[in-house]
């Protein structure tokens, strides 16, 4: 790293499922980019050898029994982080789409401006290059629902590349979504008056692997979050009117 | 009508008899099989008492008695359906709650070995 930075109490936690193949060149490159700080995988069940690949990259491993899927695997990290009294937690995929030499960003934004959540944007320095048409179309209409909601505009509200402080994980370790989590959370902070920030990051393409996303499940994917977003808000509502 | 009635009365007695045995075998809780002998009791008993079938027929504007029952049959499985959906909900989150306290009781366990040994190695 070209210059010294405070990794004040910092986790990296990467949830991943089956993902044998490109975990230990994802947690090499993060050790890399950040000697010293803890990289914790959150391994969901995987049927391959996930954990077995992680632990020997040089990665702490949180075996879940069995498969739970994306939210609740990224919720049993935040809570395990929780509890290990870390004060910011960065999230990055398994499938090596994210660069680790982005995450100083996200910790700085995160320490310099107090927000409780900061997003991997693929899509403020122009669009990214390995995002599929479909998605591109998704982000945007994900971009217009959230602009009245949260108040501000979001440029990538489906983004997995996340950092979160202490406050955010205590919120998360109690309550997060447990299915396409990344919007829904968006709006749970927002519920409760966090804030969030945007930085630009790099995208690469995944070094093994494909989309779980398919076109199919798209249309599942966005009735899903909608109700979700709708959910939260009404939930919201009726706390606030009980008050 | 009274032959799609019959049906109903065997349907319902059908259904009572394989809760009952599902509930011997313990396949099935308790708790889970009430609303199943419900439904399949009220089944039972509306397709049999035609003076009561004929009054929710009128209370409904359905002039076939059997319609009605069907439309019943169709309401209360939905019910039931709905039950269970809350249920299923609730066992998913404490699942999902567990699932994920065990993991993390397992990694504090195996942290603690480590530190042992570490401390092991160096006494």
């Amino acid at each position: 790293m070209s210059r010294r930075m405070n990794h004040g109490s910092l986790l990296i936690i990467i949830p991943a499922y089956n993902e044998q193949a490109s975990i230990g060149e994802v947690i090499r490159q993060t050790n890399q980019a950040l000697p010293g700080v803890p990289v914790l995988v959150i391994d969901d069940g995987s049927a391959d050898a996930t954990a077995a690949m992680a632990r020997s990259a040089g990665a702490r491993v949180l075996s879940l029994p069995h498969h739970l899927g994306l939210g609740g695997a990224v919720q049993a990290g935040y809570k395990l982080a929780f509890e290990l009294g870390y004060d910011y937690v960065i999230r990055i995929d398994g499938d090596g789409q994210h660069d680790p030499r982005d995450i100083p960003k996200l910790l700085d934004t995160l320490q310099a401006t107090g927000c409780q959540m900061v997003i991997g944007s693929r899509y403020m320095d122009g669009a990214a290059n390995y995002t599929s048409f479909l998605r591109r179309l998704g982000v945007n209409f994900f971009r217009a629902v959230l602009r009245p909601i949260l108040g501000k505009p979001v440029r990538d509200p489906t983004s997995g590349f996340v950092g979160v402080n202490r406050e955010a994980l205590l919120v998360f370790s109690r309550s997060f979504p447990l299915e396409y989590p990344e919007i829904e959370a968006l709006v749970v902070l927002q519920r409760r008056a966090f804030r969030f920030e945007e930085v630009p990051v790099r995208v690469r393409p995944r070094i093994a692997g494909r989309s779980s996303i398919t076109a199919v499940k798209s249309v599942y994917y966005i009735l899903h979050v909608l109700l979700g977003v709708l959910v939260n808000i009404l939930k919201f509502e009726r706390r606030r009117w009980r008050r | 009508m009274e032959r799609l009635l019959n049906a109903m009365t065997v349907l319902s007695l059908v259904l009572i008899l394989l809760v009952l045995r599902s509930l011997r075998r313990a396949h099935i809780r308790v708790e889970y099989s009430v609303s199943w002998l419900g439904a399949a009791t009220a089944v039972l008993v509306l397709s049999r008492w035609h003076k009561a079938l004929d009054w929710l027929g009128l209370r409904l504007g359905i002039q076939d008695a059997a319609l009605a029952l069907v439309f019943t049959v169709g309401c209360l499985f939905l019910i039931v359906f709905y039950r269970f959906s809350i249920v299923i909900s609730h066992l998913k989150d404490a699942n999902i709650s567990l699932a994920q306290r065990v993991a993390i009781l397992e990694f504090h366990l195996q942290s603690l070995h480590e530190n042992k040994e570490k401390i092991g190695i160096s006494s």
